[in-house]
C-alpha cells in the first residue's frame, strides 16, 4: 500500500485546482521519531517535540498536485514528480491539527506539468488557520521521457488508496 | 525586446532552474556539463522560459527528445553525420561546434550553450 500523506479530497476543479486535507495524528509512527524526548545540551531532559516532517508536508503536497495533473490528463498519463521548484514554510506542523493542500495547475503539456501550491494548518483548539508554506513542482509524464527509457504499460501511479481517494472524491 | 535583455533574463532563468551562480552563466557555458543540467531540467527551463517571454515552446522544439535511441540518428555510439545534419535542420539555434568534433551521443547534451537559448528566444520573440 501507498504511504499516503493525504486523507480526502476536499475540492476539485479538474485542470485548475485540487485541494486535500491530512489529519495529524499523534497515532503516527513519524512523530515519535520527529522529534523524541532527548537530552539538551547541558545534560538536561529535553520532552518530546512532535512535529511533522516539513519533507512530508512535500509528499503531501506532491501527491495532492500529482493528483491534480493526472486528472487533467484523465490518468492517462503516469505522473511522476520530478522537481522541487521551491518549498518554503514559515511555521511547523503539530498532531490534533490538520493540513489543508492547495494545488494549483501553473502549466502542462506533453512532456509534464508544474504546480504551485499553498500550505495551510487548521488549528482545532483556537479554530485560526495558519499559513505553513509554499511548494512549487515540476511533474514529468515519464513514458515522454527525453532519454527514451520504457516504462511498463500499466499506470502503476494511480493504484491502491490514490484509487480510493480518487473513487471518494467522484474523480474515477 | 533586445539581445542584451534577452541575455539577461535566460541568465535568470538559468539561475533559478539550475541553482548556478550568476557568474557562471556565460554564452560559451553548456547547460550539462557546464551548469549541471540534467533531462528533467531541461522541461523546468522551457515552462520558465515561456513564463518570462511570453512565448510558447512545442516539445521538442528547443531540446530534441529521444536522441540517443533513435537509430535514424546513432550509430555505435556516435551521432551519424546524417543525424548531425538532422539535428542541425531541427535546431537551428543550437551549437554543434563541440559535437562535431566528437560526435559520441553523451555529446548531444553539447549543443545546448546559453548562447543557444538566447538565439532560440531571440527567434520566437520576432
Amino acid at each position: 500500500m501507498r504511504w499516503s500523506w493525504i486523507d480526502i479530497i476536499t475540492h476539485v476543479e479538474k485542470g485548475k485546482r485540487l485541494v486535500a486535507v491530512k489529519n495529524v495524528s499523534m497515532a503516527e509512527d513519524v512523530l515519535h521519531d520527529h522529534f523524541p524526548a532527548q537530552a539538551g545540551p547541558g545534560g538536561e531532559n529535553l520532552a518530546p517535540l512532535p512535529v511533522m516532517p516539513a519533507s512530508l508536508l512535500i509528499e503531501g503536497m506532491a501527491q495532492t498536485a500529482g493528483l491534480l495533473v493526472g486528472h487533467a490528463g484523465d490518468f492517462r498519463e503516469k505522473v511522476i514528480l520530478a522537481k522541487i521548484v521551491k518549498a518554503t514554510f514559515d511555521r511547523e506542523v503539530t498532531p490534533g491539527q490538520t493540513v489543508r493542500f492547495d494545488a494549483t495547475l501553473e502549466r502542462m503539456d506533453p512532456s509534464g506539468a508544474s504546480t504551485v501550491g499553498t500550505i495551510t494548518a487548521i488549528d482545532h483548539a483556537s479554530g485560526v488557520e495558519h499559513h505553513v508554506g509554499d511548494v512549487e513542482l515540476i511533474f514529468s509524464h515519464i513514458d515522454r521521457n527525453m532519454a527514451g527509457v520504457e516504462f511498463p504499460d500499466e499506470n502503476f501511479v494511480f493504484t491502491d488508496n490514490f484509487r480510493a481517494l480518487l473513487v471518494a472524491a467522484g474523480m474515477i | 525586446m533586445d539581445r542584451d535583455q534577452i541575455y539577461a533574463k535566460v541568465t535568470e532563468v538559468l539561475v533559478d532552474a539550475l541553482g548556478v551562480d550568476e557568474e557562471e552563466v556565460s554564452p560559451t557555458a553548456t547547460l550539462t556539463s557546464d551548469l549541471g543540467a540534467e533531462s528533467i531540467d531541461f522541461l523546468d527551463i522551457v515552462f520558465r522560459l515561456e513564463k518570462t517571454f511570453g512565448i510558447k515552446i512545442d516539445q521538442g522544439e528547443l531540446f530534441p527528445d529521444n536522441v540517443a535511441q533513435n537509430p535514424d540518428y546513432v550509430e555505435g555510439g556516435k551521432v551519424t553525420p546524417k543525424g548531425i545534419a538532422e539535428l542541425k535542420a531541427r535546431l537551428p539555434h543550437a551549437d554543434f561546434a563541440r559535437l562535431e568534433a566528437d560526435p559520441s551521443v553523451e555529446n548531444v547534451g553539447e549543443v545546448f550553450t546559453v548562447n543557444a537559448v538566447v538565439k532560440f528566444v531571440e527567434k520566437k520573440l520576432k
